[in-house]
């Protein structure tokens, strides 16, 4: 991209918001599992009582991204209006065998691969067209996953806003210092998608980082 | 890629790949050369590893490949070393470096732990 329509893009962008026309895009990244969709739902149930998509323990349960447009959330007496961006999650390796010990058939196994392979690139595609991204690790793995370094990579290469959000604290095993440290440059936010803990703190770090 | 030596014991091969050799080589030609090696079971170490963007690219030509007989690659790299000037930062210039790297086939190579420092995985035959 050109300086100039680069200087243009986040013009444009600046007025949008300025005039509460022109919602901000959050992607919602990570690896399969970590609790993206179920953050997606969180949020728009939040603020709109809906719902956004389909959660399972069963990784690559998101193979298309899913859009929610114009999702409001009010921190203290100001707003900001999102467009929420559920994504398939992102990794280097699929294997139709590791979902046959979920009781998947073998032919719905290879349907789920091929299909969550599709995912993956339109996730990665759709990177290009962001205003910044929620990357959301399991706060009970280890946090030096090559999609989660990809994914930073890729943000700061674009100069891109991000949050990483360790998800799943109210596990006993979780450990969002490990986190912490592993990303120290980076803004992490501790949450429960599932129990909702901690949501008025993500709230208002998306206000302030995505503004 | 399996060899075996003079008693017969399987041998696995690894392709170390200079600095330079990389940066000779458009996006393009390392992601082909990247996936071309794991498919015929070589492990690959490159001395710096793909920019983020290649990194993303990689990761897509991979998924394009994915079938019941190519489950993928494994890949490991440290977090990008930010290494640019204040007046690169000031003016949003330059770029995070990147660092080692290790590719290789899921199948083949196992990493058991990763941190900030240390790398430690496994290499098998196919
Ligand atoms: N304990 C706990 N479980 C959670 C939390 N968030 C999500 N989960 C569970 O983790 C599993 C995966 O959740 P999803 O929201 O489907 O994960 P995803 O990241 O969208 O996964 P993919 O779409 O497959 O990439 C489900 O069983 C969720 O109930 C959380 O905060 N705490
Ligand atoms: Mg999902």
């Amino acid at each position: 991209m050109g300086m100039w329509s680069s200087l243009r893009g986040r013009f444009s962008l600046w007025v949008g918001k300025i005039f509460g026309r022109r919602s901000v895009k959050i992607g919602i990244y990570g690896p399969p599992n970590v609790g993206k969709t179920t953050l997606a739902n969180r949020i728009i149930k939040d603020w709109s009582g809906e719902d956004m998509g389909a959660v399972s323990d069963i990784p690559h349960e998101t193979r298309r991204v899913k859009r929610r447009r114009d999702v409001k959330i009010n921190v203290d007496r100001s707003s900001i209006k999102l467009d929420i961006v559920d994504t398939p999650g992102l990794a280097t390796k699929i294997d139709f065998r590791d979902f046959l010990s979920y009781g998947l058939e073998e032919e719905e196994a290879k349907k789920r691969a091929k299909e969550a392979a599709e995912g993956v690139i339109e996730s990665i595609r759709w990177l290009d067209d962001l205003d910044g991204v929620l990357l959301v690790m399991d706060a009970t793995e280890d946090p030096y996953t090559q999609v989660n370094i990809t994914v930073i990579g890729n943000m700061e290469a674009r100069r891109l806003p991000m949050l990483i959000v360790s998800n799943k604290i109210d596990l006993p095993t979780a450990s969002p210092v490990k986190i912490i440290e592993a990303f120290p440059q980076h803004t992490v936010v501790p949450i429960s998608a599932l129990k909702g803990n901690n949501m008025d703190k993500l709230y208002d770090d998306i206000y302030e980082h995505f503004r | 890629m399996t060899y075996t030596n003079i008693s017969g014991e399987k041998m696995v091969r690894v392709d170390m790949i200079s600095e330079d050799l990389l940066a000779s080589m458009t996006s393009a030609e390392k992601i082909r050369m990247i996936l071309d090696g794991v498919m015929e079971g070589k492990i690959l170490v490159l001395e710096r590893g793909l920019m983020p963007e290649e990194e993303a690219k990689l990761i897509e030509a991979t998924m394009v490949e994915i079938s019941p007989e190519f489950v993928g690659i494994e890949m490991e790299s440290y977090p990008a070393k930010e290494r640019r000037s204040l007046m690169d930062r000031l003016f949003g210039r330059g770029k995070s470096q990147a660092r080692l790297t290790v590719i290789g086939s899921p199948n083949q190579l196992k990493t058991i732990k990763k941190d900030r420092g240390l790398i430690t995985a496994l290499i098998s035959e196919v």
